[in-house]
This record gives structure tokens, sequence and C-alpha cells, in this order.
């Protein structure tokens, strides 16, 4: 480990956020802050950057206790708005996963498939007020004797209800392109034939792992924004791949890591959970994510002054080569690149959009940083961080 | 020269003569046929994009509307639910018309009702639903 010229601990930042002297600023303001005075003057000068991002993020759903009604039961299959939940927890817990689509949508049967309502959107009408129609049944036992089940819950009524993610906030993900000659219906969203248009899913310089991209001011139990409420970190998501291909700047120029996040799911909101339908693909569930970084020394700062400029990821075909594990990429492109608008690939123009919302991802930083102003929301101390898992 | 976008319900006494031709012949304006269908109940719809001087395209409307042809424009039929959408850009990359569009360097998605052409191809490709078209309900069922 070098030396470093400022140094800070997050107990010293803390004390200054209960003082209402801790200056926070968003990742996108960092940029800038950097640029004007270096790494070393910005890490006197700020002590929290807060990132965002919102985007369709699979593995994300609930566990959800939904409390005995008599004569008892132990559940075994279980529906919530004819979604299934996975019922082989215990009596009456439950998860919810967020890509689950309803038990009788024709899914791909005629193609392309809508996929109107599924396990996130189950979570979004939960969070959102509404009654959810369940139904349970059981094989009976003598301790549990009912095998069936069918009543209205409110999320009020849930005894407990947890969101848990496996996998959110991939640091940096490929640009997708469809080079067949049909229109393909991916995660990635539609992509029309022989190149017509890429599709990104990045927050690019506001999103969270690419502000710590060797992951050394985050882990278990740092609180973060989650679903418009707070929520933890808990572990390294799955799929974290933390030896991908990196840029000097130490940010990954590949599909790299990601968090494993969890929170109570009563107080969130709809605004920041939302249910998805990916035409021809399933169901899913866009999660709202905000992680504040401490700036504890002039390396981090410098981490956290990263432009969409210097952050690269790679065009990867979607027709075949993403499914037949064909390692190729037709170009190497920048977020600033993508954000506008038009990249090129192989000497042409290509139309670039976005599945990620950056306005609401600078929403979710602005709103991070409120809170940190204000002196509600301090940091915590990872108990174990995420490069030493 | 004025350009716009309509919509027009032709009852069912009518979806079967040429009404349309009239309007270059004797209004001087021109039209870009964007969809054309015969509904179950044989009425007709149409979505014409009229290009012209301001008061021959009007004139042309009148005459339009003497065979009981409902004449809406595109914006009234398509719309955003902007509580629903979430500022993603998904839509963008499919819109034909760049009718929804990214404003920069704010990021924000914004659709602009004039250049809608009412193609429909963004309900599906939205991953929350957002966009509405009400383009196939029959002339009754929006009497009704």
């Amino acid at each position: 480990m070098k030396e470093h010229k400022v140094t800070k601990t997050i107990a010293e930042i803390n004390e200054r956020i209960r003082k209402g002297e801790a200056v926070v600023v968003t990742a996108e303001e960092m940029v800038g802050i950097v640029r004007e005075n270096g790494p070393e003057e910005a890490a006197r000068r700020i002590d929290v950057v807060t990132t965002g991002t919102f985007s369709p993020m699979c593995s994300s759903g609930a566990f959800l206790n939904f409390g005995q009604t008599l004569p008892t039961i132990k559940a075994a299959r279980v529906w919530l708005n004819n979604v299934p939940a996975y019922a082989g927890l215990a009596a009456v817990d439950i998860f919810l996963g967020g890509a689950e689509p309803a038990e009788d949508d024709p899914l791909n049967k005629v193609f392309p498939g809508e996929f109107r309502y599924g396990g996130g959107h189950v979570i979004e009408d939960l969070l959102a007020g509404k009654k959810v129609k369940l139904k349970a049944v059981a094989y009976g036992t003598d301790c549990y004797p009912n095998t069936i089940m069918e009543k209205e819950i409110t999320l009020a009524d849930l005894p407990n209800a947890l969101l848990v993610n496996p996998r959110n906030c991939y640091q940096n993900y490929n640009c997708a392109i469809n080079l067949s000659d049909k229109t393909i219906y991916t995660y990635m969203g539609t992509l029309r034939p022989r190149g017509k248009n890429v599709n990104y899913a990045t927050s690019g310089e506001l999103s969270p792992l690419l502000n710590d991209p060797l992951y050394r001011t985050i882990g278990l139990g740092s609180k973060i924004f989650l679903g418009g409420g707070t929520g933890y970190i808990t572990w390294h998501g799955t799929q974290h791949n933390p030896h991908a291909m990196r840029l000097a700047n130490q940010t990954p120029c590949r599909p790299a890591g990601t968090l494993m996040v969890q929170g109570e799911l009563k107080q969130m909101s709809a605004r920041w959970i939302k249910g998805i339908s990916m035409q021809g693909y399933g169901t899913t569930i866009a999660v709202g994510v905000g992680v504040p970084i401490p700036v504890l020394n002039e390396e981090i700062a410098g981490y956290t002054g990263v432009s969409d400029a210097e952050i690269m990821t790679q065009v990867v075909d979607y027709s075949y080569d993403c499914s037949h594990g064909v390692d190729r990429n037709y170009a190497e492109v920048s977020y600033a690149e993508l954000k506008s608008g038009q990249i090129e690939v192989n000497g042409r123009k290509v139309a670039t959009a976005s599945l990620s919302s950056v306005v609401r991802a600078r929403e979710i930083a602005e709103i991070l940083r409120e809170w940190i102003k204000s002196g509600d929301f301090t940091l915590t101390e990872p108990v174990k961080l995420i490069c030493d898992m | 020269m004025y350009s716009r976008i309509y919509v027009l319900r032709f009852p069912r006494e009518t979806s079967d003569k040429p009404i349309i031709s009239k309007l270059v012949k004797q209004y001087d304006v021109e039209f870009n046929i964007l969809k054309a269908t015969i509904l179950p109940h044989d009425e007709g719809l149409m979505v014409l994009e009229l290009t012209g001087h301001k008061n021959n395209i009007r004139e042309a409307l009148d005459y339009l509307k003497s065979f009981g042809v409902s004449i809406e424009s595109v914006s009234t039929i398509i719309r955003r639910d902007d509580d629903k959408c979430f500022q993603c850009g998904a839509c963008t990359g499919i819109c034909p018309a760049s009718a929804l569009y990214v404003q920069r360097p704010e990021m924000a998605v914004v659709f602009d009702t004039d250049k809608c052409t009412g193609c429909g191809l963004c309900v599906p490709v939205c991953p929350v639903r957002a966009m509405e078209v009400s383009l196939d309900q029959s002339v009754n069922a929006l009497k009704a």
C-alpha cells in the first residue's frame, strides 16, 4: 500500500456529518472538482461522493412472511397474483423472484411475448399499497392441517417483508448490437437487424461501482439508498468478477463486480422499484440503488472523479456471439460516446439507447446527498470490505 | 409549409369510397399514408400526414368531416404515462420518427407528440408500458 497524503476515516467523516459540516457532492459534480483541483485537494475538500443507478436488475426479489391463518398451513406452493413464489423455506415464508412471470402468461408462445406481469410487478403493486391475491396449497400435516388457503394481502398486512437482491449494480456491462438480419428481443431490449441500433445499461460516471472500482470503501454493512429507502450491502453479488480487464484508471471495461443488497421493503417506494416487461425476453424488476463513497484519501478521490469519457465498454453481438460463448467484440466505446446518441461500429454510425435511467440515477445521487447533508444518514464502517471477500 | 399527422376514422358507409384522392385534386394538399386499415365493423382507420398551406388543410379537413369522418391529432391518441416512465431511453432506439428522443446533456427522454406518426412500435418496447395507444378502437367505442 502506498502512503497517502490525505487520510480520513469513516468515523471522522461521520463526525462531520453529525455536525452538519460534511461536504457531500454527487459523482457527476466530483468529475469537475477533481479535474480543477486534482485528487489531493479534492480529497481534502470533499468527504462523501454519492452515486446512483436505476435500471432493470435481474436477480432481485423479496422474502415475505405472510402470517398464519386458522387452521394453520405449511404452504408448499404459493402464488401472488398468480405469480409463483418459492415456498420451500418454512410454513409461511416465501421468496418472490423479480423475474418470475405469471403462471398463465403465454410466454413466447406467440413470439415475441409481452410478459406484462411478473414478480417485479407484484413487488411494485405491494409498494403502491395495492391488494395482492395470495393463494397457497399444502399437503397437510398434524401440526399444519390446512391444505388450501386464499386471501388478499397488502404490504402493511405482512408481518415481514425484506427486499433481498443477490446481484445488483453491475460494475459496467456490455453494449448490445444485433448483426443478424432479423430483429431480436433480448434482456438488453429490442435490437434491430444488421446493427441498426445498440443498447447499453450503465449510468456511467454516476454508477456506484465505477466510483470505487477496486471495492476499497464498501462491503458488508455499508448503508445505501435502496428502492427509495435505506438498505445495506451484504456481500458481493453473484457473478462478481473482480479480475475483469481494467483500464489504467482501474475501471473495468468488461462486466465485473456486482453487489448483493437488502433492505426492509416497507420503507421503500413504488417510484424506485418497478416491474419490468422486456418484450420477447421476460419480466424483471428495475431497482434504484445509490451508494455513498467516503473520500478516504486522494486515491479514492481520483476514482470518484472518473468521467464518462474515461469509462469504456465493448460492443457485443447478441444475435449469436453472446449466446454461443464467442469472445469477440466489434468496438470499444466510452460512455461519453454512448451518451452522445451515436457510436461508430465497423466504420458505420449506429444509434445508441440506454436501458438505465441517467435522470433517475442523478436524482438518487442528489437524494442521498441531501440525506447525508441533513445529518439523517451517516456512513457505516463495513464489517468486511468487498476487496477482502 | 404546414405539416401535421392526423388519425381519421371513416364510418362504415364511406370506408369503401375514394375520398382521400380529392385532397390533392381539389385542395392542393399532399398526403402520406402512415397506416390504413379496415376494422371489424367495416369502419376505416387511417393515419395520414397532411402537408400544404394551412388554410387548404383546414378546408380539406372540413371536406372529410362532411362525410362523417372523425379527425384527431395523433397526439391525442398516443400518450406517455409520465408516472410510469422512468426515463430509461429504450424507446429512443426504436422510434422511427425521432418523436421519442434524448435531450442532452440532461439525458431526459422527451416525447414530441407533433413528430409522432402513431406507428405504436414504442408500446411493446417500453419496459414499463408507459406508452399508450388507442388507435384500434372503433368509432363506436370512441363515441361510447
